[in-house]
Parts: structure tokens; C-alpha cells; sequence
């Protein structure tokens, strides 16, 4: 019923109407809230379609491998007559290309948060920072080939014995795409730092420096941890650098001048080639998820419950 | 690369939908190596026949080419290897017959780093000795292979493991087909082998000769020993007269397609056969080798009889035969 036929009704008719009315808008708002209530249930859901898949397909690959073999095995070669299941490589390969990139990342990001948050006045700030974020922005696979085909060979100028593929190049590239996370997280994290605390210091005679990195840097400590700890999350996790420029060769080994491969660089090439689906050289590539996942996952718990901690600390 | 080329052919085929009487488009499927190849025919037919549908080229590889083909998903199945006793199986499970078609010969190049001074020439037992499984972790400098080289790290890059070219190269060095040693560079994509080559002083790798062709002056070519004298002694350096004449051996094999004995009635597919012999120059345009005119006619008149089956009773590569001989062979 629309609302100018309610309007023009009898006083008796609308008394009539009115409570099948509310109870259409009741059943409409009924149906809004069980709408967006799917919504959300669609993104826990899929969480939790894919971990169903992940558990179901690693369990199936541990009944055949050993799980002992597979976390401590130094060797990864599944796909190879002679199959070896030892997952260490390939976490090496993602540990090594991970801290290449926090050590670029942490120090640039943290000190560029510094300048935002502390010295920039809020013309420059309101410049630079959506700059720093368009980072953030460049495709991956834009960064992959950057690496590759710019950094990798300027890099060679300068490092004798460096491979075409290696850890470095797109360690370092990597940690240019992570820092506007760092720089732009750590900056929020300084920004919620009251400002009688600052003014405190600046009051007590201390310079700008000093208010930064003895104030404003620990009071935000927990914020900042969380920043570089969801940064590392996302490294870890980076799948096309990797794949297009460290190589693919599990390799058990500290030196980042040698091609390697990554855990996620490893699920990319079996999903290429043509492993048929059902054997046990296809379920590595859940095995391999299965345990990205949990780190990742890890991760971001860690860098949540920390956030949290932070925020209670102001409120 | 692959899903892009199967959403291409999917878009091709989706836009080609609009003619309605035109008989469906030939499915090409296949290997990666052979794809240039098919590509270029494929392109070559539908501009001589701008009212049919151009052949849609997709890339499994030789293993899952021949999965589609033995369901009947497929007309022409591309092959850098022999069809497997286990397809032959399911090919006849399915009821499928098929008529076995050389298409070029390619050979296989051991390739090093353009500033590599010392690798001028390699024996197949030396490439034995790098390759083999036993090799994992033991042989990781140059000077093990052969001790007047330095005493450097070797770093490795080959096909993946799902390729043709790695089943011919196991073979045809490591003397078992799938065997080698796994801690190596291994990508089904060619040019990320060109690249890792290309880019490193310190490496070695092997790759189908087209790729290299098209790569000049970023790569070397290493001429390969093969111990024998009766079919050229010394190292051979691998050349379209090289792999023709069966000097360059064992790095040098036949490429197939294997053509379905429905789709062969069909009068477009008889046309895109028939370009298989005619056209020669697209072979050599994108850098493989063209087998001899007697090798064409042979295969002609055996698709003009309509010849099912394959040549290769044992099935999988075959190192060191001829097509002369094999063809002969066979019937």
C-alpha cells in the first residue's frame, strides 16, 4: 500500500490498515537485517570454506607423508621421481625474502612516519601521504617484472655473484610495496597519541627530536609493533614478486644472491603446470597453503590483540 | 600464460558464436612447444578462410592435451613426444582413433651465459653426470663436471617436469625418462629459462631451440659431444641441418600432432592438414626445423589413408631414431 492511498483513507480504514502496514515494514526490516546478516556470513564463510578445503586436502597429503618429515625435511622436490617432502626450503625461501624486505621497509617506514606525523606541516602531510599510499596501489605483478628486469640488474653492478633470480631484488622491491603499510599505520599509531603528552615534553624544554623518538615513538609502541607485524603478514604472503623474480628453486640456504623459491611461488607453479588433480604431488600445494596460512594467520592475530592493547591505553 | 591463452581461445570462440551455419571452430590443444607452430597455422587458416572460424590453440602441455583429446574434447592434439602406452588406453577406452602426424623436428640446446668463457663445448656423459639424480646436492660447481672448469658454483634451469622437453632431456641424457635430480630451476614456462640463463654468469640450462633462436644475443650455445663417431664426430653445435641430417644427436626429436579420425573427414580440418605439409616456411619462420620432402610425403600419404595408430608401440620418447626409420617401421 502506497502512502498517498493510506492519506486519503477514511480515519476507520487507516486504523485498519495501519497495523498490517507496520507489520509489512517489521517484516521488510526483518528481511533488511537477515540481508545484511548474509552478507556478512558470506566473507566467514568463505574463511571458512577455505579451511575446510585446506584441512580436508593437508590431512588427505599427511596420511601419505609424515608430518615430522614434512616440517623438518630439508629437502622439497614432490614433483620429482625421486619425491622428498621436506617443507624447509621453501620457509627459508619465504623467511629469507620476508626480512629483506622488513629491512628496508621498517626503517624507511618508521622514520617517514616520524616526518608525517611529527615535523611535516599539514600541507606537505596532506601531499605526500596519498603519494606514499599510490604505493600501495602499483599492482604486484608490476612490481614483480620492476625487480626483475630493473633492480635485479642494477643490482648485479654492484653485487659480484648475483643470479638473475635471487632473494634480494625482489626482497628489496618487496619492501617498497610494504612500506606505505608501515609508514601509514605507524602514523595513525602516533597520531593517537595525546597531544598533552607531547605538549608535556615540549614544556619540559625537550626539542622536537627528542619529543618524537623518547614520547611519542614509545607511547605508540604497541601501534607501531602491530603496523610492522601486519607488514610482515603481508610479505609473506606476497605471491607474484616472488614467483616472477626469486626463482624456483627450493634452496636451503641463508644466501640471498642465489635463485630460491617461496611458499606461495610454489603453489603458482604446480597450479601451471599440468599435475592432475587427486595426487599426492597436488595436495602439496594445500600442505604448503595449509601452513601459510596458519602463519599469516598467526600473524594477524598478533598484530589485532596488540592494536587492541594500544587503543585502551587513550581511550 | 596458460589461462590467459585458454581465456583467449574462449573469448575467440565466444565471439565467433554469432555465425550460426558455420561449422564449429577446430580445438587445438596441446604442447607448449609445439604451440608456436600450431599457432601460426591456425592463423595462417583463417585468414585463407575469412568465413570459417580460426582453430582455436590452447596449451595443457603433451600430458594434458592428449587427457582432453582421449575425451574427445579436442580435434588435434599437439605432441612433443610420442603418445604413452597409458594414453593409447584411454584413447581406445574412449573409443577415440587417431591419425599420428610429424609436423618438425626441434632440437633441444644446451645453452650457458654469454660471459661464460669456459664452457665451449659438453659430452653427454658430462651432462649425465650434472643431471642425474644422484647429482642432488653433490655436483654444485662447474669443476666436478669437468676439471679444467672453475671452480664456481653451476647454477641449473630446465623445463618443468610436466613438459615434453623434460621427458626428452632425461632420456636422452640421464638415460630414464623423468629422472633427474630436483634442485634446479624448473619452470613450464620457457622464457623464465631464457631469463635465469641470460641473467646469470654462473648458469647452465637447457632449452627447445626455438627459444633460443629467438634469443641470439643473450644466450650461447653449446655444442654437444655425443661420444659416437658414425653420426658425426666430435661436438655438434645445433642447427636446422644439425638436427635434419641426425647429427645432432641425442639432443634432437620429432614434434607431433596427433589428428582425430572423426575430425579428419571433416573437409576444414583436411585443410588445416594439409597446410601441416605444404607449409613448411611457418616451421622455420618461428624457428623449428621442417622435417625433409620425403618425410612429408611419407606422412601425407599415410593421412590420406587414413593410417590409425601410432608408431610408437613402447610408447614415450624415443632417442636416436630417425622418422625415415620409424616411419618405415611402421608400416
Amino acid at each position: 500500500m502506497s502512502p498517498s492511498t493510506s492519506l486519503r483513507a477514511s480515519p476507520s480504514t487507516r486504523l485498519r490498515a495501519s497495523p498490517s502496514a507496520r507489520l509489512r515494514a517489521r517484516r521488510f526490516e526483518f528481511l533488511i537485517e537477515w540481508a545484511l546478516f548474509l552478507c556478512a556470513l558470506l566473507s566467514i564463510g568463505t574463511t571458512a570454506g577455505i579451511l575446510v578445503v585446506l584441512a580436508v586436502e593437508t590431512f588427505a597429503f599427511l596420511r601419505e607423508v609424515p608430518i615430522t618429515d614434512f616440517l623438518f625435511g630439508t629437502e622439497w622436490t614432490p614433483l620429482f621421481a625421486t619425491p622428498r617432502f621436506g617443507v624447509l626450503p621453501l620457509v627459508m625461501g619465504t623467511v629469507l625474502v620476508s626480512a629483506i624486505a622488513m629491512v628496508v621497509a621498517l626503517p624507511a617506514g618508521l622514520l617517514s612516519a616520524i616526518y608525517l606525523s611529527e615535523y611535516a606541516n599539514p600541507r606537505v602531510r596532506r601531499v605526500i601521504k596519498p603519494v606514499l599510499e599510490i604505493l600501495a596501489g602499483v599492482p604486484t605483478v608490476v612490481y614483480g617484472y620492476f625487480a626483475l628486469l630493473f633492480v635485479t640488474p642494477v643490482l648485479q653492478r654492484v653485487v659480484p655473484g648475483l643470479a638473475g633470480f635471487n632473494a634480494l631484488g625482489p626482497g628489496i622491491v618487496m619492501g617498497i610495496m610494504i612500506l606505505p603499510l608501515v609508514s601509514s599505520l605507524s602514523e595513525d599509531a602516533m597520531q593517537g597519541v595525546p597531544r598533552g603528552l607531547r605538549e608535556g615534553s615540549f614544556a619540559l624544554g625537550a626539542t622536537r627530536m627528542q619529543t618524537s623518538l623518547r614520547v611519542v615513538l614509545p607511547a605508540a609502541f604497541s601501534g607501531i609493533t602491530a603496523a610492522f607485524i601486519l607488514a610482515a603478514s603481508r610479505a609473506i604472503g606476497e605471491t607474484m614478486i616472488v614467483a616472477i623474480a626469486a626463482g624456483q628453486q627450493p634452496r636451503l640456504t641463508w644466501n640471498p644472491l642465489v635463485p630460491i623459491e617461496t611458499m606461495t611461488a610454489y603453489i603458482v607453479q604446480v597450479s601451471l603446470g599440468d599435475t592432475p588433480q587427486g595426487t599426492l604431488e597436488y595436495r602439496t600445494i594445500f600442505a604448503v597453503g595449509m601452513l601459510l596460512f596458519l602463519g599469516t594467520f598467526g600473524l594477524n592475530l598478533v598484530s589485532a590483540w596488540l592494536r587492541g592493547r594500544y587503543r585502551e591505553e587513550y581511550a | 600464460m596458460k589461462p590467459t591463452v585458454v581465456l583467449f581461445a574462449l573469448i575467440l570462440s565466444a565471439a565467433g558464436c554469432g555465425g550460426g551455419q558455420q561449422p564449429p571452430p577446430i580445438t587445438i590443444d596441446g604442447s607448449s612447444t609445439v604451440f608456436p607452430i600450431a599457432e601460426a597455422l591456425a592463423e595462417e587458416f583463417g585468414k585463407a578462410n575469412p568465413d570459417q572460424r580460426t582453430p582455436t590453440v590452447g596449451i595443457s602441455g603433451t600430458g594434458g592435451g592428449f587427457q582432453k583429446f582421449c575425451r574427445g574434447e579436442t580435434d588435434v592434439s599437439n605432441a612433443s613426444r610420442p603418445i604413452r602406452p597409458a594414453e593409447i588406453e584411454a584413447c581406445q577406452k574412449a573409443g577415440v582413433e587417431y591419425i599420428e602426424v610429424p609436423l618438425a623436428y626441434d632440437g633441444l640446446a644446451i645453452v650457458v651465459n654469454p660471459k661464460n668463457t669456459w664452457a665451449s663445448t659438453i659430452t653427454v656423459a658430462e651432462l649425465r653426470t650434472l643431471w642425474a639424480p644422484e647429482a642432488q646436492g653433490k655436483v654444485m660447481r662447474w669443476n666436478q663436471v669437468r676439471a679444467s672448469w672453475p671452480d664456481r658454483e653451476i647454477r641449473l634451469f630446465g623445463a618443468g617436469v610436466d613438459s615434453g622437453t623434460y621427458d626428452y632431456f632425461t632420456e636422452a641424457t640421464v638415460g630414464t625418462e623423468g629422472a633427474s635430480r630436483g634442485d634446479f630451476t624448473s619452470s613450464e614456462d620457457d622464457n623464465v629459462i631464457v631469463q635465469g640463463v641470460a641473467s646469470d654468469e654462473l648458469a647452465l640450462g637447457f632449452l627447445p631451440l626455438a627459444y633460443v633462436e629467438q634469443n641470439r644475443e643473450r644466450l650461447t650455445l653449446v655444442p654437444v659431444d655425443d661420444g659416437k663417431a658414425d653420426n658425426g664426430a666430435g661436438p655438434i653445435t645445433p642447427s636446422a641441418g644439425t638436427v635434419r641430417d641426425g647429427t645432432y644427436q641425442p639432443l634432437s626429436r620429432p614434434l607431433f600432432v596427433y589428428v582425430s579420425r572423426k575430425a579428419a573427414d571433416r573437409p576444414e580440418v583436411q585443410q588445416l592438414v594439409d597446410m601441416f605439409f605444404t607449409r613448411a616456411d611457418l616451421t622455420r619462420e618461428v624457428g623449428y626445423i621442417e622435417l625433409t620432402p620425403q618425410i612429408y610425403e611419407l606422412a601425407k600419404t599415410h593421412f590420406a589413408d587414413r593410417k590409425v595408430g601410432t608408431a610408437f608401440g613402447e610408447g614415450g620418447s624415443q632417442v636416436g631414431m630417425t622418422l625415415e626409420a620409424l616411419l618405415a617401421k611402421e608400416r
